[in-house]
C-alpha cells in the first residue's frame, strides 16, 4: 500500500474513506510510534495527583516507563524511570511519597528533584565521573495547561498551548465549571482492548453509534424517571442536532444538548438523587451569575466528547472522564481511565456522581463494554479482508451535526500528514464547513 | 465426661455446620451464575444489598468516594441483569462461558443475624477464542432472613493489576 493512498478524499464528490490497513498494518503501527507518539504532546496526568512535596506517580507514556514527582521545592518533574547507572527502575510502586529514590540494584540514590545524591564507594570512580551530570533524565518537554500535564519526546515540539489549538476553549468550558478547582478522584480503571488504538480515538468522538449500540443503557436510565426539564437554549450553538467540530491539529469535539439527562454540573435527574437537587441547582445559578446564560448553558446543558490528538479523550458527559490509551503493537491497546470531581463537593453528590459515571462508563458499565466489543469486532472484521475502505464521509456535504464525522476527518487528515512525515495537515476541516463553533458562534 | 467438654463439642459442631452452610451457599450461587440463571441469582439478595467491584489500584477503598469498576444497589443490579438477559448487551450476546472456583471460605465474624465471610475465587470467562481468568477474593455480608441465608453485600476484590487483557467486566463476577 502506497502511504499517500491511505486516504481517498474527494471534497466535491462527498467522498472520504480510509484504507483498512491503517488498522492492521504493523508497518504503519511502527510509523505511528516514530511520527506520532514520539512527536506529539501526550497526556500525563492532573496536577491534583501530586498534592504534596514528595508525592509521586508511575506512568507509562508511549511505551516509555516514566515517573512524575513533586520535588521538595514544590516543582513537579517527570523522569525516565531508569537509573542512570545500570538502567533499573528507580521507582518501583505506582504511587506514594518519597524524599529519596534508591535504586535497588547498586543503591545509587536520587532525591525527589532527580539529583544523584549518593553513590556507594564513590571513590572508586575516576575523574571522568561527574555525579552532578548523572541525575535522572527527563523527557525533553513537559508542560501543563491549567493543571493538565503533557509530555513530548520531541525537543522541537511546538508549545503545548499552541498544540492544543481550539481544544483549549473546550477544556476551559469544562474546567471553568468548578470555581473551587478539580481533583482526580482516587481509583483508576485500567483495562485493554484487542484492537488498534485509533478505534478508541474515533469511538470517543462518535455519536452516531450511541443510540443503536447503547440501547440497554437508555432503557435503564429511562426506567428511573425523568429529570428536570431542559432549559430553552439561549444560544444558536450548538443547535438541537449538536455539532461535530475540528479543533485544529487533529483534535475534535462532539457537542450536543444533554436534554433531560443527568449532569452533576449541572442538571438534575433522579439518578443523581433527591438529596442532590439543591446543590446542583445552586451550582447552575452560580455559573449563570458568573458566566452569563449562554456560557452557563453550554457548561451545564450540553455534553462534550473531546479528543486531544492522538490518544487523550476528555469526555464531559455522565461525569468528566479522562481516558488515555497506548498502542501495544498494531492490534492491542492499554487504556487508563480517571475521573474529576470539584474540590469540596458534598459526599452525597460525589457518591451520586460516581454512580452515574459507572452506569454508563468503564469496563463494568452498562454501555462501554459494548464499545469495546464493537472495537474488537471491527478489528476482526478489518483483518478478515474483503472491503478495503472505512467510510467516514458522514456530514461532508451539510453543516455538521453531532452525528456527523467532521472531527473524525480532521483526525485522519492530521494522522495522514504525520504518517507522511509532515508535522501538520494543510487543512483541518471540510471546506464546506468552516464553522468553528464556540469561538465564532458564541464569543461575547 | 464433663459438661464443659460437651459444650465445646457443641460449639465446634455449630461452627462447622455454619461453615458448611456458607460454603454450600457460595457454591450454589456460583453454579447459578455459571448457568446464567440470573433471576434466581437475584433472589439471593436482600433489598438493601450492594454488589461492588473496586478499582484494581484501590482494592480496599469505599466506592462512595473512589472510582470503582462496579457499585450497584439493587435497582442497578436488576438493571444489569435485565441488560444481560436482553439481546443488546453485545459484549455478552451470545453469553460467554464461565467456570467459577470458589474456595478458601472463611467466616470472619458473626454479628447477630449477619455473617461476614471471605472466599477466594478464580473465574474463567471463555469467549471469542479467549480464555480470561479473573482472580481475587469475595467479601460477603450474609444475613439470615426467615431462616434462609441472603446476600446483604457482595464485594469482589480483584488481585489483577488491571483488566488486561480482559478488557471488560461484562459478566457478573
Amino acid at each position: 500500500m502506497n502511504l499517500k493512498e491511505l486516504i481517498d478524499e474527494d471534497r466535491c464528490g462527498g467522498v472520504f474513506r480510509v484504507h483498512r490497513s491503517a488498522f492492521t498494518s504493523a508497518e504503519i503501527a511502527a510509523l505511528e510510534q516514530e511520527n506520532i507518539f514520539k512527536r506529539c504532546w501526550l497526556y500525563l496526568g492532573h496536577d491534583s495527583e501530586l498534592p504534596n512535596a514528595g508525592d509521586f506517580r508511575r506512568r507509562t507514556v508511549a511505551g516509555q516507563p516514566l515517573f512524575w514527582v513533586r520535588g521538595s521545592d514544590g516543582q513537579a518533574r517527570v523522569f525516565y524511570n531508569s537509573c542512570t547507572h545500570w538502567g533499573a527502575n528507580v521507582c518501583r510502586v505506582d504511587e506514594g511519597n518519597a524524599e529519596l529514590f534508591q535504586c535497588f540494584y547498586h543503591a545509587w540514590t536520587f532525591n525527589n528533584k532527580g539529583e544523584l545524591v549518593s553513590v556507594p564507594d564513590e571513590a572508586g570512580y575516576g575523574e571522568g565521573f561527574h555525579k552532578q551530570a548523572m541525575g535522572l533524565a527527563s523527557p525533553p518537554r513537559v508542560d501543563n495547561y491549567r493543571g493538565l500535564y503533557f509530555v513530548s519526546f520531541n525537543r522541537d515540539a511546538e508549545d503545548l498551548i499552541s498544540y492544543l489549538g481550539d481544544a483549549k476553549e473546550y477544556i476551559d468550558l469544562i474546567l471553568d465549571q468548578a470555581e473551587e478547582g478539580w481533583r482526580i478522584v482516587p481509583g483508576t480503571q485500567k483495562y485493554s482492548v484487542r484492537a488498534n488504538w485509533k478505534m478508541f480515538s474515533l469511538n470517543s468522538l462518535d455519536s452516531y453509534h450511541v443510540r443503536p449500540l447503547h440501547s440497554t443503557f437508555f432503557k435503564y436510565t429511562e426506567s428511573l424517571g425523568s429529570g428536570d426539564p431542559p432549559p430553552a437554549p439561549p444560544t444558536e450553538f450548538p443547535g438541537p442536532q449538536g455539532r461535530s467540530l475540528s479543533l485544529r491539529n487533529g483534535h475534535g469535539v462532539d457537542i450536543f444538548p444533554s436534554l433531560a439527562r443527568a449532569r452533576p454540573i449541572a442538571h438534575w435527574h433522579p439518578i443523581l438523587g433527591e438529596e442532590s437537587k439543591e446543590e446542583i441547582r445552586k451550582r447552575r445559578a452560580r455559573l449563570v451569575e458568573k458566566f452569563g446564560e449562554e456560557r452557563a448553558y453550554l457548561m451545564c446543558n450540553t455534553n462534550r466528547l473531546m479528543l486531544i490528538y492522538p490518544n487523550f479523550a476528555l469526555h464531559d458527559i455522565a461525569g468528566v472522564s479522562l481516558r488515555y490509551f497506548e498502542p501495544v503493537g498494531d492490534e492491542y491497546m492499554e487504556v487508563t481511565v480517571q475521573t474529576l470531581a470539584p474540590h469540596g463537593e458534598s459526599a452525597g453528590l460525589l457518591n451520586r456522581r460516581l454512580e452515574n459515571f459507572l452506569s454508563f462508563l468503564g469496563p463494568g458499565g452498562f454501555a462501554h463494554p459494548d464499545d469495546i466489543e464493537a472495537m474488537e469486532s471491527a478489528q476482526l472484521g478489518f483483518r478478515a479482508g474483503g472491503p478495503d475502505w472505512v467510510d467516514t464521509s458522514r456530514g461532508m456535504q451539510r453543516e455538521s451535526t453531532a452525528l456527523d464525522e467532521l472531527h473524525v476527518r480532521a483526525f485522519w487528515r492530521q494522522w495522514h500528514a504525520n504518517i507522511l512525515g509532515y508535522a501538520k495537515a494543510d487543512r483541518h476541516h471540510d471546506s464546506v464547513d468552516g464553522g468553528q463553533g464556540i469561538s465564532k458562534d458564541t464569543a461575547e | 465426661m464433663t459438661v464443659g467438654r460437651d459444650d465445646s463439642l457443641n460449639e465446634k459442631l455449630t461452627a462447622l455446620l455454619l461453615e458448611r452452610e456458607v460454603e454450600d451457599f457460595l457454591v450454589r450461587e456460583a453454579a447459578l451464575l455459571d448457568e446464567w440463571r440470573l433471576d434466581d441469582w437475584l433472589d439471593l439478595f436482600t433489598e438493601d444489598a450492594r454488589y461492588m467491584v473496586p478499582a484494581t489500584d484501590m482494592p480496599t477503598a469505599d466506592p462512595k468516594e473512589t472510582l470503582a469498576i462496579i457499585n450497584d444497589d439493587m435497582a442497578r443490579l436488576r438493571g444489569r441483569v435485565e441488560r444481560l438477559k436482553s439481546r443488546h448487551a453485545h459484549r455478552e450476546f451470545p453469553w460467554s462461558r464461565t467456570r467459577r472456583f470458589v474456595t478458601n471460605v472463611r467466616i470472619k465474624d458473626i454479628n447477630g443475624e449477619e455473617i461476614h465471610a471471605n472466599a477466594s475465587f478464580l473465574v474463567y470467562r471463555i469467549r471469542s477464542g479467549h480464555v480470561d481468568p479473573l482472580i481475587g477474593s469475595y467479601v460477603y455480608t450474609l444475613r439470615r432472613v426467615a431462616g434462609l441465608l441472603k446476600i446483604a453485600a457482595r464485594k469482589a476484590v480483584l488481585d489483577l493489576e488491571a483488566l488486561r487483557p480482559h478488557g471488560t467486566l461484562s459478566i457478573i463476577l
